[in-house]
């Protein structure tokens, strides 16, 4: 029994750019290039693992991904605009949710909120920062350019060769323990966070799945990930034949 | 002052429907042009402004908490009565009426009464399609529960939180409205007084309690849902803010108060801790249907509770009333630990508090049972006492909990001043002396979505409203006098604070006009308030100016108001030589000290008129006459 | 007992505020919280100084009018528990207690800790109801409700309105709030032919407010002191996210 009175209130059309800017619809967006991300952040680590197969099929790996050529671009343009996005609207929501409290506690305190999830702005700007030295170190080659110009024997791009002696490098090394643990906190409290946002959680749902998926896919991450440079540089990835 | 109820002619279950088609209706088209004030967002200040704004008039809304969703009706726990008769236990509109009249103790209008029960089942449904979550049954149906010793299950709950869920249903009714803007609220708005033009009731002079703002508001009609006056007792179950002010003042205006004796001490309390005491805090009455009420034998034994053996023990209410046991009626069973605490057999570190003891029950049923029944007011118990009900018996002991009295209302709900409509706990009508559980939701209810829309409408179909203006004089007089009083408290700077002298009124009001009263103590009150009165008005301190937001100040007209008020209910409770429902004379009882009701010589409504702050008021009659439940006595043994 | 209060003071909307601290001495164990705040206010009327101003109403956790930030934490230390029902055992001679109003921009301080709530009762307007005149309703048992549905609505709509929620969450975020009425209309029949409707209002009307956006921190759940679940915010997410991708109004 809808009174017609009620009904004549107007209101704005709906469009992607208002949808956009409500709270649950940046919260959403935040949640589906964060899966997009996780899911990324988890197939570089697969592929990237075969380097423990040896210099052949890691080799191989990135021949054939050099080799997708327009496609390549395609995901990496895709990439590059999910982590815009998802960048560009925490941006926001950072700015919306400091605004929300003009004037803090003078003793503040909480119950539970974790410190994976007080952070998320911190580890996100960190992350940032290392995607960066990441793309320069290891796709653009400007941190290490002697390590960059390897081939191996059927001239393909020595990545083997690149990885292991990129992380004799203690510093790199150093450098990229701190940014996967950083992105282990990351990913602990957002996949977690992207199924309650995306309204997928019920309490039964929440715990013990939904809530303890964040912790174990940043602590698979962070596994797969350090192995490599901690197993290059603790020497345990024999060195490529005919290099140093 | 005339006196003129308004029954309707014809058979008593048809006089409502006879009332409904004689009462004049105002023309859809035309309700835009009138104006209702309406004081109070509780259950009947809500639902009365919803409804009236559904059907067309303008209204607007005050309250003094800051939301709608405040009001003190959010605080009933046990449930709302109907007579749907879905168990299939036999009950009926008839029987619903039957037993609020005989629970009233014969002092009700019949005819109100069976409004109300006839109204009763409406409001369920009502509140199932605003959305409001009663328990159900597994085949979705809703449940039904045996509340406060009626012989059939007719009361709807919605856990132990049911006023909530009501208020929140109504309030969610008025904010729609005010969302669509026909209703505009004024929270944190307190009425301080009633502008009468010509006779009629035409506005209301307000105080914006941020700025200190004081106000008027015109409108064709007022209405008036604020609810009852127990915090003249200071300890109540009541909310802080509750309070007369609005209804006093409307006295003072010309209403006639009716019944201002009749105030209702809810057995089942958690006891008072000490002299910081604020409150008093009301455990749900299904606690008794279970629970086994007791005291020790002797007055001296001052073992703990568990271990006092049987024999030692009394299980008074079991003794005294074999065949309802701990299951009587609230007056009686606060009567009854009001008398073995006086006896010097009260436990506790007071002596005023008896025990409600679960262990019987909890042997017989296993403690997960009375978990499933009683967890969260156990729950509430241990968080307020510190103990643990599972193991050591509750204390308990009677508050005051609602009032019966209000202001005297005719079958249309107008009080004496013409287009001054009286709704809920505020006003006089339906529950006589004595109010039965369950059913203070169902009036307010009731008067506010079901009654008050057509009799309005009544009211301004029958004359004709000239315009008022807020800045006439009627106005301007009335809010000077408001105002002016608000300095006058101020200039005060006396030595003691507002609460000190509220308290020292509770306790006059607890001593003499509680649970039992005598000649004696009332005319002892007669001399203590007034003596209270003049020492408030050359020694209250209220800090702050009148320009903020100043509690003090708040608080100050509150008081001042029950420092009036309790003399009014001094004189009630001695002009009405009987005992009846919560009005206890010691003078008149049985020999057995059971309460002695005077058919011959108080079957009336004992209705108060004003007659200036030099002068006693007046007391009016109205007869009551009862033709269909012929008046007995209430046994409960 | 004896404590030391510091405690949020300000005149009004426009004054700055700052915090006073004050001594308090035989508080007893058994007094509530706001009955120490009554002595010290009568403390402080003896001394001819201002009372502090707090809201409270019905002093037995259901109003949801108190509302003090105790030691940084929303209603204090108790789980499940309104201010007016702490109780000063809870607290050791000699602690010292930071008592602050709620803080969220769209809950501006009136005076000391007393906010204007009245953001909520905004939102409610905007959608927070089924859409029913007075009469001519259908009869109460007319549509069964499976008594599931009716347990998960109940549990959502004991809600009080206090606004704990927001005081807690670190964004200021009403999303316990406005999923809690959402919540309730979803799991019934009745509420369900609004929905699309009352839930797109709601949360318009939340992010006009000012309230911050949920980042699931729980810690709404934490204080609430009806104890309700966050699962009311997913499907406040669900309930939106349906209703704008399918277009539905």
């Amino acid at each position: 029994m809808a009174s017609a009175a009620s009904a004549t209130r107007s209101r704005a059309p709906s469009g992607p750019v208002k949808f956009l800017r409500s709270s649950i619809g940046a919260k959403s967006v935040m949640a589906l290039t964060g899966l997009i991300l996780t899911a990324f952040v988890f197939g570089h680590m697969v592929g990237n693992l075969q380097i423990f197969l040896g210099p052949e099929p890691i080799n191989r790996y990135g021949h054939f991904l050099q080799s997708l050529g327009e496609l390549l671009w395609l995901i990496r343009f895709v990439l590059l605009a999910t982590l815009i996005v998802h960048i560009a609207s925490a941006a926001r929501l950072i700015v919306l949710n400091r605004r929300a409290r003009p004037i803090a506690y003078v003793l503040d305190d909480s119950v539970q909120v974790t410190f994976a999830a007080r952070t998320m702005p911190w580890t996100g700007m960190i992350l940032l920062a290392f995607v960066v030295y990441h793309l320069a170190h290891f796709t653009l080659g400007t941190v290490q350019p002697e390590l960059f110009s390897h081939h191996d024997e059927l001239g393909r791009h020595d990545i083997y060769a690149m990885v292991v002696l990129g992380f004799q490098d203690w510093f790199v090394t150093a450098w990229y323990v701190v940014a996967n643990a950083l992105l282990a906190l990351h990913l602990s409290h957002g996949v977690s966070s992207l199924f309650q946002s995306l309204g997928v959680t019920t309490p039964s749902l929440r715990w013990p799945l939904v809530d303890l998926a964040g912790p174990a896919v940043g602590t698979a991450v962070l596994i797969g990930n350090l192995a490599i440079p901690l197993a290059s540089w603790l020497g345990l990835l024999e060195l490529p034949y005919g290099a140093m | 002052m005339i006196l003129d109820a308004k029954i309707p002619e014809g058979p008593m279950a048809q006089k409502w429907d006879n009332h409904r088609f004689r009462m004049k209706l105002v023309n859809p088209a035309n309700k835009r042009k009138y104006k209702v004030i309406v004081v109070g967002t509780g259950l009947a200040g809500a639902s009365a402004s919803a409804s009236l704004a559904e059907l067309g008039y303008r209204v607007e809304n005050f309250c003094f908490q800051d939301s709608a969703r405040r009001a003190h009706s959010i605080a009933a726990q046990g449930g709302i009565n109907a007579a749907k008769n879905y168990p299939n236990d036999g009950d009926s509109i008839y029987r619903l009426f039957y037993d609020t009249v005989k629970g009233g103790d014969f002092r009700a209008r019949e005819a109100n009464v069976y409004r109300l029960a006839q109204l009763s089942n409406e409001i369920i449904d009502q509140c199932v399609a605003q959305g409001v979550p009663f328990a159900r049954e597994y085949g979705g149906l809703l449940d039904n529960r045996s509340f406060g010793g009626a012989q059939v299950s007719r009361t709807f709950y919605a856990r132990g939180q049911t006023g909530q869920q009501l208020l929140l249903g109504a309030y969610s009714a008025l904010m729609r409205q005010v969302g669509l803007g026909n209703v505009t609220l004024r929270p944190r708005t307190e009425m301080l007084d009633l502008v009468v033009v010509g006779g009629r009731a035409r506005g209301i002079v307000v105080r914006d309690l941020i700025c200190g703002d004081v106000y008027c508001a015109s409108a064709d009609a007022v209405v008036l849902a604020t609810g009852g006056y127990g915090n003249v007792f200071y300890l109540s179950t009541n909310a802080m803010g509750s309070n007369v002010t609005a209804a006093h003042r409307a006295f003072k205006r010309g209403a006639g108060f009716a019944n201002p004796c009749f105030t209702q001490i809810h057995p089942t309390c958690i006891p008072v801790s000490g002299d910081h005491q604020s409150k008093l805090t009301l455990m749900s009455e299904s606690l008794r249907n279970d629970g086994r009420v007791w005291v020790p034998k002797d007055g001296d034994d001052h073992r703990a509770a568990p271990e006092i053996p049987e024999e030692d023990r009394d299980y008074y209410l079991e003794r005294r009333y074999p065949s309802f046991g701990n299951l009587v009626p609230r007056d009686v069973a606060s009567r009854a630990a009001k008398q073995v605490c006086d006896e010097g057999r009260g436990v506790g570190s007071s002596g005023l508090a008896v025990y409600l003891d679960f262990a019987d029950s909890i042997e017989r049923l296993g403690r997960d049972a009375i978990n499933q029944r009683y967890g969260n007011l156990f729950h509430m118990y241990e968080k307020i006492t510190d103990e643990n009900p599972y193991e050591l018996p509750m204390r308990i002991f009677p508050a005051v909990h609602y009032t019966m009295g209000g202001l005297w209302v005719d079958y249309n709900l107008m009080s004496t001043i013409p287009g001054l409509h009286v709704l809920g706990e505020a006003n006089f009508s339906d529950h006589g002396a004595n109010r039965l559980g369950a059913s203070a939701l169902m009036q307010g209810l009731a008067d506010g979505y079901f009654i008050i829309p057509y009799t309005i409408g009544h009211y301004f179909a029958s004359g004709s409203f000239e315009p008022v203006e807020t800045d006439q004089k009627e106005f301007e007089d009335t809010k000077k006098s408001a105002a002016d009083r608000l300095q006058r408290l101020l200039d005060v700077r006396g030595g003691r604070s507002v609460d000190s002298f509220h308290k020292e009124l509770g306790q006059i009001m607890w001593e003499h006009c509680g649970m039992s009263r005598n000649e004696g103590g009332l005319r002892k009150a007669l001399e203590l308030i007034p003596a209270l009165r003049e020492e408030f008005w050359r020694n209250v301190r209220v800090p702050g100016g009148n320009g903020e937001l100043n509690q003090s100040l708040e608080k100050a007209g509150r008081v001042a108001d029950f420092l009036e008020f309790g003399e009014v209910m001094c004189l009630d409770a001695i002009g009405r030589k009987e005992s009846c429902g919560g009005h206890f004379r010691e003078e008149h009882q049985t020999e057995e000290g059971e309460a002695l009701r005077d058919d011959e010589g108080c079957s009336h409504a004992s209705v108060w008129e004003y007659k200036g702050d030099d002068d006693f008021p007046v007391m009016h009659k109205e007869p009551l006459s009862f033709d269909l439940v012929k008046p007995s006595v209430r046994s409960y043994k | 007992m004896n404590l030391t209060l510091q405690m949020w003071r300000q005149r009004n909307l426009s004054d700055e505020g700052g915090m006073v601290q004050y001594e308090i001495s035989d508080v007893s164990p058994e007094m509530s919280f706001l009955e120490m705040l009554d002595i010290l206010n009568e403390s402080l009327i003896a001394r001819g100084q201002e009372p502090v101003a707090f809201d409270d109403d019905c002093r037995e956790g259901i109003c949801g009018m108190c509302s003090l930030v105790i030691n940084g934490i929303p209603h204090g230390p108790d789980s499940g528990t309104t201010v007016c029902q702490l109780h000063m055992r809870r607290f050791q001679d000699g602690d010292t207690i930071y008592i602050e109003p709620w803080r969220s921009r769209a809950f501006p301080v009136l005076r000391d800790l007393i906010v204007d709530r009245n953001a909520f009762d905004r939102i409610i307007q905007a959608g927070g109801y089924i859409s029913v005149n007075t009469g001519g309703t259908p009869d109460a048992n007319a549509i069964p409700v499976a008594k599931s549905e009716a347990d998960l609505s109940m549990d959502a709509a004991s809600c009080i309105g206090c606004g704990a929620c927001v005081a807690a969450c670190p964004n200021a975020s009403a999303m316990l709030f406005v999923g809690a009425k959402v919540s309730q209309f979803r799991h019934l029949p009745q509420g369900h032919t609004e929905r699309a409707r009352r839930a797109t209002r709601m949360v318009e009307q939340m992010d006009a407010e000012g309230f911050g956006n949920c980042t699931n921190h729980y810690e709404c759940m934490a204080v609430c002191p009806k104890e309700i679940d966050v699962r009311v915010i997913a499907e406040l997410n669900q309930e939106f996210l349906r209703t704008e991708l399918t277009g539905s109004e």
